[in-house]
């Protein structure tokens, strides 16, 4: 677990310069949590000087809160301020009704370098869950709250946490009619610790994680035509694995990491097509006068799911990697594209366009049923979360784009949102390496 | 209606001139190295990088021509469509067939037809439906007798809109296919 803990770090250290706080994404909570197990979460003790470079504690509960399946206490309605086990009166927290305590504090070890250390309650029977103590060095804070946030959720639902995870996005600042900036940033799964990783003067589209986690599969017209690079995230080194005349989109990693779907339609209408990364054989899956794209890989590598509108409207179907004919999964509305599939599978998140409202809507593969779990009016670019229990998405809000979370059953929704210009084409980053 | 179309050229103009701008991260940030080697295919869609976001007549060689001249059939440059539709309406097929007859007759004329979509639903949809409404076009183009080699195409799908907004006062101008003269080849 710790040595797990230290190449993740170390990853971090790699990555591309990190951008002021100032540029960080802030949250609003946009959905309630009814239903939520309450969790009191108390501030962290500060051993040091100065002030405490990261609000632990506040990271943690908002990790929780995020997630749907819990309800931390506001601070007010904290009955103490407790920083370990030997300071909780168990009884005064029975009183609020809260099932779980989290105490914990920071301790400076040296010149930007702490002690993390906290402990997971259970109330009611007055006896701890876990306990760890954590070294860090001071940019990392935040990634060790995540890390905690991850071992409390994985104490309390038995799921591994997806809170120490990245997303990339693509953040556009339209400075003037023709001049607009496209980034491609990398961030923590709470937007914060935003990293360019490309910058181009034309748009960008389509990231797509390799199952480790190492490279950004991408969309970029920087050439004033489309082409599909691979970027290593750590390196910043990249290469060109598609240029084709007309369409390079929608690029996805099989779940092995050696193959790549994307979208060409050099061959005349858009299909799919499976490139072999290390061979560089190009395969092609679909071959159909209708529009098909936008690949997913469903896991274990045998299926795929993709968009076609060869029904009509855009709909989502299923085709063995092998070929052959495509089954229909999507039957409710008349606009289904851009799926994700979640990890185990089960379901498959989607646009779902109805009565001109483009909601976030998740198909149970099993029983058939499509649900929405966003309001819309303009939502996109669905990403599922690599333990399944979120999905983060593109929204319109305020005359911008924003990202925005809700967990998989639709109850607890947050925003994401930059500090200048639009932010989309989101993508949910794979777990860190064990 | 005429206004935009002085604004589309002028936005043409200006992405012309920016179209060399920088690329890569910030300076400070370790850039991202485009080996431009690895580009087996190269800039296919009709020249190298940088020259291609021009048109509209703004290039040498067109000075006077029909393709400038506010009076001209050939003056209008864009074709709209309906929502999810890559459909020529009445409208979009006189006009294409203004710009057909003309390049069946200079055969030497290039030009090259850039699909785009509203914002609504899926970005890589989007991409698909911008390039079959320029598939759309073409197609018309090439049985009035243009030539296929004429003709190139790139979908912007919902980027790039004409006219911001987030209801159909935006949208129907941002479904459309721009006809970008690329010059005499």
């Amino acid at each position: 677990m710790r040595l797990a803990f230290y190449a993740c770090l170390l990853m971090t250290g790699l990555l591309l310069g990190a951008r002021g706080a100032d540029a960080a994404l802030t949250i609003q909570i946009t959905g309630g949590t009814e239903g939520a197990q309450p969790i009191a979460v108390v501030p962290f003790g500060w051993a040091g000087s100065g002030k405490l470079p990261t609000n632990v504690g506040k990271v943690i509960a908002n990790d929780l809160r995020r997630s749907g399946r819990f309800a931390p206490l506001a601070d007010k309605d904290l009955v103490g301020h407790p920083h370990t086990g030997d300071e909780v009166n168990f009884q005064s927290w029975r009183v609020l009704r809260v099932d779980n305590l989290v105490v914990g504090k920071v301790q400076a070890t040296g010149p930007n370098s702490y002690t993390v250390q906290f402990q997971l309650f259970d109330v009611f029977q007055g006896r701890q869950i876990i306990g760890y103590s954590i070294p860090a060095h001071g940019s990392d804070l935040r990634r060790v709250a995540h890390h905690i946030s991850d071992l409390i959720y994985h104490s309390l639902t038995g799921e591994r946490g997806a809170f120490n995870t990245r997303i990339a996005y693509v953040t556009a600042d339209r400075k003037s009619k023709d001049d607009t900036d496209y980034e491609l940033q990398v961030a923590d799964s709470d937007g914060y610790h935003p990293q360019t990783i490309l910058r181009s003067s034309q748009p960008i589209m389509s990231p797509a994680w390799s199952p480790d986690g190492k490279q950004l599969a991408y969309v970029s017209f920087e050439h004033h035509r489309s082409q599909i690079f691979v970027q290593n995230v750590a390196s910043g080194a990249r290469r060109v694995v598609a240029s084709y005349p007309g369409i390079d989109g929608a690029p996805a990693f099989s779940p092995d990491g050696k193959r790549l779907a994307m979208t060409l339609s050099k061959d005349g209408s858009p299909d799919i097509y499976i490139l072999n990364l290390s061979t560089g054989h190009l395969r092609r899956l679909t071959d159909d006068p209708s529009i098909d794209t936008e690949a997913a890989w469903m896991p274990g590598g045998k299926n795929l799911v993709f968009t076609s509108d060869r029904g009509g409207g855009p709909q989502i179907y299923e085709i063995s990697a092998d070929g052959g004919p495509a089954k229909r999964l999507t039957f409710d509305g008349n606009y289904n594209a851009g799926a994700s599939v979640s990890p185990d599978g089960g379901h498959i998140a989607v646009v779902h366009g109805s009565g001109g409202n483009y909601q976030i809507a998740v198909l149970d593969l099993k029983t058939g049923l499509l649900q929405t779990v966003s309001k819309g009016p303009l939502d996109e670019s669905p990403s599922f979360a690599p333990n399944g229990s979120m999905i983060l998405y593109a929204a319109e809000h305020g005359n911008r784009g924003v990202l925005a979370t809700v967990s998989e059953d639709g109850r607890a929704g947050q925003r994401l949102v930059a500090q200048q210009g639009n932010v989309s084409e989101p993508a949910w980053g794979p777990f860190p390496a064990q | 209606m005429k206004r935009l179309f002085g604004f589309l050229s002028l936005a043409v103009l200006a992405l012309s001139l920016s179209a060399c701008g920088t690329m890569g991260a910030k300076p400070g940030h370790k850039a991202a190295v485009v080996d431009q080697s690895t580009s087996a295919q190269g800039a296919g869609a009709g020249g190298g990088a940088g020259a291609q976001a021009s048109g509209a007549g703004t290039e040498g060689g067109f000075q006077g021509s029909p393709i400038n001249n506010p009076a001209s059939p050939l003056y209008k440059k864009t074709v709209y469509f309906a929502f999810d539709s890559s459909v020529v309406n009445a409208a979009g097929q006189k006009l294409v067939a203004a710009h057909a007859k003309y390049l069946a007759a200079h055969p030497d004329v290039h030009v090259r037809l850039q699909g785009y979509t509203d914002e609504r639903g899926s970005p890589e949809y989007n991409i698909a439906l911008g390039w079959r409404r320029a598939q759309s076009v073409r197609q018309l183009m090439v049985v009035q007798g243009v030539k296929p080699d004429q003709i190139s195409m790139i979908s912007y799908g919902e980027e790039h809109p004409a006219v911001l907004g987030h209801d159909e006062s935006a949208w129907r101008y941002n479904r459309r296919v721009l006809i970008v003269y690329t010059g005499q080849k």
